[in-house]
């Protein structure tokens, strides 16, 4: 067992070779983000700063968590244990869970949940892009979905981003101070691991090497546009596409899978 | 007053549509959040294939204390319609 | 329904003199009678005018503030199908707040007046939504009696005298068939599920029956302002005659989940073809239109919470737009 990722290391292979563990690890890794990140978007519903916005956050949960349930329902069947998207979803631990860091961070105020939000949205629109491309032929397809879904995502974002970064001076300490906050968890999105690059070798998944510059530049374009700063490198080393986790994760699964654990095996 | 956002009507053209209908009104701060706003409020179930936004302020609409002097004089004027001229039937393409 | 304390004293036409004011309100009526459409520039009496203004925003309060209550229980949802289900529900009662806000502003006030008169607490919303959600079975509850009370009302308003309000009910109406049919499908569920979620599809009807019933307000005989609303179709059903529709097209779907009405009186009347209900308690109903229900304080709060914290988002957005010129839109 490896300590640090929490997962068995799959032992080496040939080279190049797709390792059915591997494989149902990537897909769940962006199904885990998709979903926790759609869970913490949902918390706003209802409390949102205008009625429109309210409507524009529900929309984004629900593609978010409609891209975890395809993506989910894939990694069971990679899995091969029986293991639906709801299994996945209510019956994990902490521990087994791989999104991103990032991901899991509280919503904060508006600021905090657009910062978040923005970076993420970038992050997808590289991501899926890549995926268009992967030689796994079903997560070609849920990427092509999701990349519609991505762009308004990040066309919302990155609006609400120049309009909080741009409009007020207390708009622009907010995100100023949202965006400090947060960046410390952005080296983990494109900083690849085993998994990452036995699947880049399989062509099913691209080359975060290669994607890492290219977000970093739309970031800069952005961040130059809001004009915000863009804060400087913190090299911590966060894993929560290993299963390590920050605090919160543990707080909002507790909620999440509430129901599902207090009535086993019940049907809903 | 400085939080307000102003007001848009909103105009949807469906899938099946010929022309853009307006389908109600809604509150942004910009051009570019009054479409996303009408996106998300007024397209949910495929209605849309195109979405005008005007702001409220700029549309201009005819009185309807005028409305008898705009449109009753039209009424009488059947020789627009075609069904108003007789033409033979054997008479083709017309 | 959305109007239970609607009161429209001291806003009768002034009588004129000149008469002229007169014949405009017969020719209103004569309109009003051929089934024609008032359209936001037409002339309309004043009190038709205000009348409307309550009615349609206290329709739109209620569909906001109704999102609370169901949303206390999106992040609990028990699979990701149910989850996302919620969201769209909920989404779309923002959604139908939002078409009602925008039918109001067309009689002449902004929607900014509307909120500041519901968060300052002048302002009434549906009493229904002063009720808390204790378990998962309250948001089968909800959609199924709650929804349901409310397509009653809302079909026949579809054909309001009001273009903008009538045109937003056909909208709203549209939308609400999903909603009331989602509520159902959960308590099929429990109530054929374990003894456990037996047991609580039960205490939810316990809990909702009742004020679900009161949300057809109070009977007609003490309700003073439905007969002026009547000859103005902006009311086209009596509170007994919805309420009667209700119960009679509900309770075999109770009996058909197998779960018990909490009406010890409740008997099925072959006489008049009829279900006949026992007493409403009105001094509950009375309670919580003042403000001293179960939520009312919680759901006020929350508002005022939600519009607080946001304004500095607002502010943001409005100077931002200041910056840039006139209609531009930046390119996606």
């Amino acid at each position: 067992m490896n300590a640090v990722s929490g997962a068995a290391s799959p032992a080496d292979g040939e080279h190049g070779a797709m390792r059915p563990e591997a494989h149902f690890r990537c897909v769940l890794r962006l199904g885990d983000t998709s979903l926790v990140l759609g869970q913490r978007l949902s918390e706003w519903i209802g409390h949102a700063p205008e009625l429109e916005e309210d409507l524009a956050l529900a929309n984004l949960a629900l593609d978010l968590i409609g891209q975890a349930r395809l993506l989910l329902a894939y990694a069971g069947e990679l899995e091969g244990h029986g293991r639906d998207e709801d299994a996945l979803a209510f019956l994990r631990d902490a521990t087994e869970f791989t999104n991103l860091t990032l991901a899991e961070q509280p919503n904060g105020d508006f600021g905090h949940t657009l910062v978040r939000q923005w970076l993420l949205d970038s992050w997808q629109l590289e991501i899926y892009q890549g995926l268009i491309a992967s030689t796994d032929a079903r997560l070609a397809a849920i990427a092509a979905k999701a990349l519609k879904e991505t762009r308004y995502h990040y066309r919302f974002s990155s609006g609400w981003l120049v309009r909080l970064g741009d409009g007020t001076e207390e708009s622009h300490l907010r995100v100023q101070g949202a965006l400090d906050h947060l960046w410390r968890f952005t080296p983990e999105l494109f900083a690849p691991d085993d998994i990452d690059e036995r699947m880049q070798a399989a062509g099913v998944a691209p080359s975060l090497a290669e994607l890492g510059p290219q977000w970093s530049r739309r970031i800069d374009a952005d961040l130059a546009a809001a004009t915000l700063q863009r804060p400087a490198a913190q090299p911590y080393p966060w894993h929560g596409k290993r299963g390590v986790h920050t605090e919160h994760l543990g707080h909002m699964l507790g909620e999440m899978q509430y129901l599902q654990r207090a009535y086993p095996g019940a049907r809903w | 007053m400085s939080e307000d956002w102003p007001l848009f009507e909103v105009f949807i053209r469906s899938r099946s549509g010929l022309e853009h209908k307006h389908v109600g009104s809604l509150h942004a701060a910009d051009a570019r959040m009054a479409i996303e706003h009408a996106r998300d409020v007024y397209t949910r179930r495929q209605e849309g294939v195109s979405i005008w936004v005007v702001r409220s302020a700029d549309l201009i609409a005819s009185d309807p204390q005028e409305a008898e002097s705009l449109f009753e004089p039209a009424r009488d004027k059947v020789y627009r319609h075609p069904t108003f001229y007789a033409i033979p039937e054997e008479v083709k393409n017309l | 329904m959305y109007t239970q304390a609607l009161d429209i004293h001291g806003k009768d036409p002034v009588p004129s003199a000149d008469g002229e004011r007169a014949q405009l309100a017969e020719r209103f009526q004569a309109r009003i009678d051929a089934e024609e459409r008032i359209e936001p520039k037409d002339w309309m009496p004043e009190a038709y005018r205000q009348t409307l203004i309550r009615q349609i925003s206290q329709h739109a309060h209620s569909e906001i503030v109704g999102m609370l209550p169901e949303g206390n229980w999106i992040t609990r949802a028990p699979t990701l199908k149910r989850k996302v289900v919620l969201i769209a529900k909920v989404q779309d009662e923002g959604g139908h707040g939002l078409y009602l806000y925008s039918a109001a502003e067309t009689l002449g006030v902004a929607r900014s007046e509307l909120i500041a008169q519901l968060l300052a607490g002048t302002a009434k919303y549906s009493s229904i939504f002063n009720y808390p959600t204790l378990t998962w079975a309250d948001i089968g509850a909800i959609g199924w009696l709650v929804d349901g009370a409310a397509i009653m009302n809302q079909i026949p308003l579809c054909r309001c005298s009001y273009g903008p309000y009538a045109r937003a009910m056909v909208r709203i109406c549209k939308e609400e068939s999903f909603h009331q049919r989602q509520g159902f499908e959960i308590m099929l569920t429990l109530a054929g599920g374990s003894p456990a979620q037996r047991a609580m599809a039960q205490d939810a009807l316990n809990r909702w029956w009742w004020p679900s019933l009161m949300m057809f307000g109070p009977s007609d005989a003490d309700s003073k302002h439905t007969a002026q609303s009547m000859r103005w179709k902006i009311k086209r059903f009596s509170n007994d005659e919805l309420r009667q529709k209700f119960v009679d097209t509900t309770v075999p779907q109770a009996q058909f989940l197998g779960l018990t009405v909490p009406d010890p009186e409740l008997r099925w009347d072959e006489a008049t073809q009829h279900y006949r209900i026992g007493a409403i308690d009105w001094s509950e109903f009375n309670a919580v239109l003042k403000g001293n229900g179960p939520c009312n304080r919680e759901r006020l709060a929350a508002r005022r919470a939600a519009h607080d914290s946001g304004g500095w988002v607002r502010a943001a957005a409005a100077a931002h737009a200041q910056k840039e010129p006139r209609g531009a839109a930046r390119a996606a």
